[in-house]
């Protein structure tokens, strides 16, 4: 009995050095250090990792990382789609810069955007001095974390559902118009739902983007323990004090999260594939 | 000629132009609002105190040593990061093999680890604590706090982006092409640059763009590795961090509108390529 070959047998060139770059690579920049990070966290045990990470200001900040991307994440869910729609369906001007303008933050580095968000929402910014005036406060606070979050993750949604509406079929739409429906029925039960897998991919990597983020947001947060301190700067905080073992229990604890979103983001993609044959 | 005017009728799968008009207005007022108005700020800031300060602050020393050593970093690990891409598009693509879903998932993973997290990873890999890091600074080689520490990690961060463009690319291109010219007699590296490389330029182009933009205005998993050493390990935008901590807000912004160019040229050229060069591109970037 022979068993499948790992490697099928192939007349192209190139096999063993293009192998031999690729796994020695990936092994020395990207899996190495995570190992690193994983034996890290073995030989200070579960229990010392659990106990590190059970503090109030580790699960303050890993909560706020959390509950303020998830909030980052469904804005720009809703907001994604609808710039998905005016860009692909609409013609005006200044689309091909509106286009071009949604990756700019994937372009801006995130300590710049860090500092100019908060030049323009501190209480002596431009926006920052308007809200003050209504008594909002949005630099320095959650408000302040939540906007940076959404200005990171803005582009994912929008350029995930892009493709997907450019291959939506107008016939779909013409046959639900002459059955009656009006034009919003048709968007909410006809288009909405083809557009829903790849709108949820965009979901969750704007959402696996802000839970690490942190260039953008420590300017503009305050770093408040327990109420505007973020995870990842808590390793920072950890790593300045040469608090290595702490460092790498919240690291692990982050790492876990991701895999976790990781693995969300891989399931959604198969069940979109089962359900409209792309993501 | 009649004077009745001529009806209009609204196609069914059209919206309402008074919809049409909200949601455009909304998309625009939402970019001006998050993305439009940060850009401004920038240069705002840069020219408070007029040009001359913004060059002047420019023209400082640790200034200068962070712009040289940002360039130096991105020299180095944009070309290796490139070399990977390519690699790994052709062993990916050009073979079949067993667990090919896994690797790609592997080499996306750097998307999904936050980067203060990967800048934790290769300090404590390569740290004075680890044996490895303890042997490696006894022997006059150090690499966190060092350049080679900012270069692994900036590696890091940036590892998917060239492989990412040229998969696509090239599954969807296929292996005739290489096949008629191996069967021609041509050898493995003729192939790949006459006829591979030629194919996928511009979407490797593409990959190098958004590499290069990320590994220059990388901060989280260099702030964690390089220590922040003034005039020796710090870049770009941990020299922003440091002049914005210290107050000196022209400075800081005059750095920072320095990185915002160079993101517009990334984002100008990147148009570029998606208008002119469309059909060479993965699916995604085609719009």
């Amino acid at each position: 009995m022979t068993g499948r070959p790992i490697i099928h047998r192939s007349p192209m060139p190139g096999l063993g050095l293009s192998m031999g770059i690729t796994l020695t690579m990936l092994s020395l920049v990207v899996l190495l250090p995570i190992g690193a990070l994983l034996l890290k966290g073995a030989t200070y045990g579960a229990e010392g990792v659990w106990e590190t990470v059970n503090r109030e200001r580790v699960w303050a900040a890993l909560f706020l990382s959390f509950r303020l991307s998830l909030f980052a994440a469904l804005f720009n869910l809703v907001f994604g789609v609808l710039l998905a729609w005016v860009l692909m369906r609409y013609r005006f001007w200044g689309r091909r810069l509106l286009d071009a303008a949604v990756d700019l933050p994937f372009a801006l580095p995130t300590a710049v955007a860090g500092i100019a968000l908060t030049a323009l929402y501190a209480p002596n910014g431009m926006f920052g001095a308007l809200a003050q005036q209504m008594g909002w406060k949005i630099a320095y606070s959650q408000w302040g974390i939540f906007l940076a979050l959404v200005f990171v993750g803005l582009p994912f949604v929008t350029r995930t559902v892009q493709p997907v509406i450019e291959e939506i079929d107008r016939e779909v739409e013409e046959a639900s118009a002459t059955l009656g429906a009006t034009r919003l029925h048709t968007l909410r039960h006809v288009i909405l739902p083809m557009l829903a897998p790849a709108a949820l991919t965009g979901f969750a990597l704007s959402l696996a983007r802000a839970v690490g983020e942190y260039g953008s947001v420590i300017f503009i947060a305050g770093n408040i323990p327990l109420v505007t301190e973020i995870a990842p700067l808590l390793i920072v905080i950890q790593l300045e004090e040469f608090n290595y073992d702490a460092a790498a229990a919240i690291g692990i604890a982050m790492l876990l999260i991701s895999f976790a979103m990781l693995l969300v983001i891989n399931l959604i993609q198969v069940w979109s594939r089962r359900r409209i044959g792309h993501v | 000629m009649s004077d009745i005017a001529p009806i209009r009728f609204r196609a069914p799968t059209e919206e309402t132009p008074l919809a049409r008009r909200a949601m455009i207005g909304l998309a625009v007022a939402g970019i001006a609002v998050l993305v439009l108005a940060p850009l401004l700020v920038v240069f705002a800031e840069a020219l408070s105190r007029g040009i001359g300060a913004a060059l002047a602050s420019l023209a400082s020393r640790d200034a200068l040593s962070a712009i040289r050593l940002t360039l130096l970093i991105a020299a180095i690990s944009v070309p290796l990061n490139a070399a990977f891409g390519i690699a790994a598009a052709w062993f990916i693509t050009k073979f079949d093999f067993r667990g090919k879903a896994f690797l790609i998932t592997l080499i996306d993973l750097p998307f999904s680890v936050s980067p203060v997290v990967a800048g934790l990873c290769i300090v404590l890999m390569f740290g004075a604590n680890s044996v490895l890091g303890g042997w490696l600074v006894a022997s006059g080689f150090p690499i966190v706090f060092a350049l080679p520490g900012i270069i692994l990690a900036t590696m890091f961060v940036t590892f998917p982006f060239v492989a990412r463009e040229l998969i696509p690319v090239m599954i969807e291109q296929g292996r005739a092409e290489e096949e008629a010219a191996l069967t021609l007699g041509a050898s493995g590296w003729r192939t790949f640059w006459t006829v591979t490389l030629p194919n996928i330029r511009w979407a490797l182009l593409y990959g190098v763009l958004l590499c290069n933009a990320r590994a220059m205005g990388e901060f989280g998993a260099v702030a964690v590795v390089s220590g922040k050493i003034r005039g020796q390990t710090a870049t770009m935008p941990i020299t922003i961090e440091m002049l914005y901590n210290e107050y000196l807000s022209v400075a800081a912004f005059s750095l920072a509108a320095v990185l915002t160019l160079l993101a517009l040229l990334t984002l100008l050229l990147k148009t570029a390529l998606e208008i002119r060069h469309a059909d060479q591109l993965s699916t995604t970037h085609r719009h």
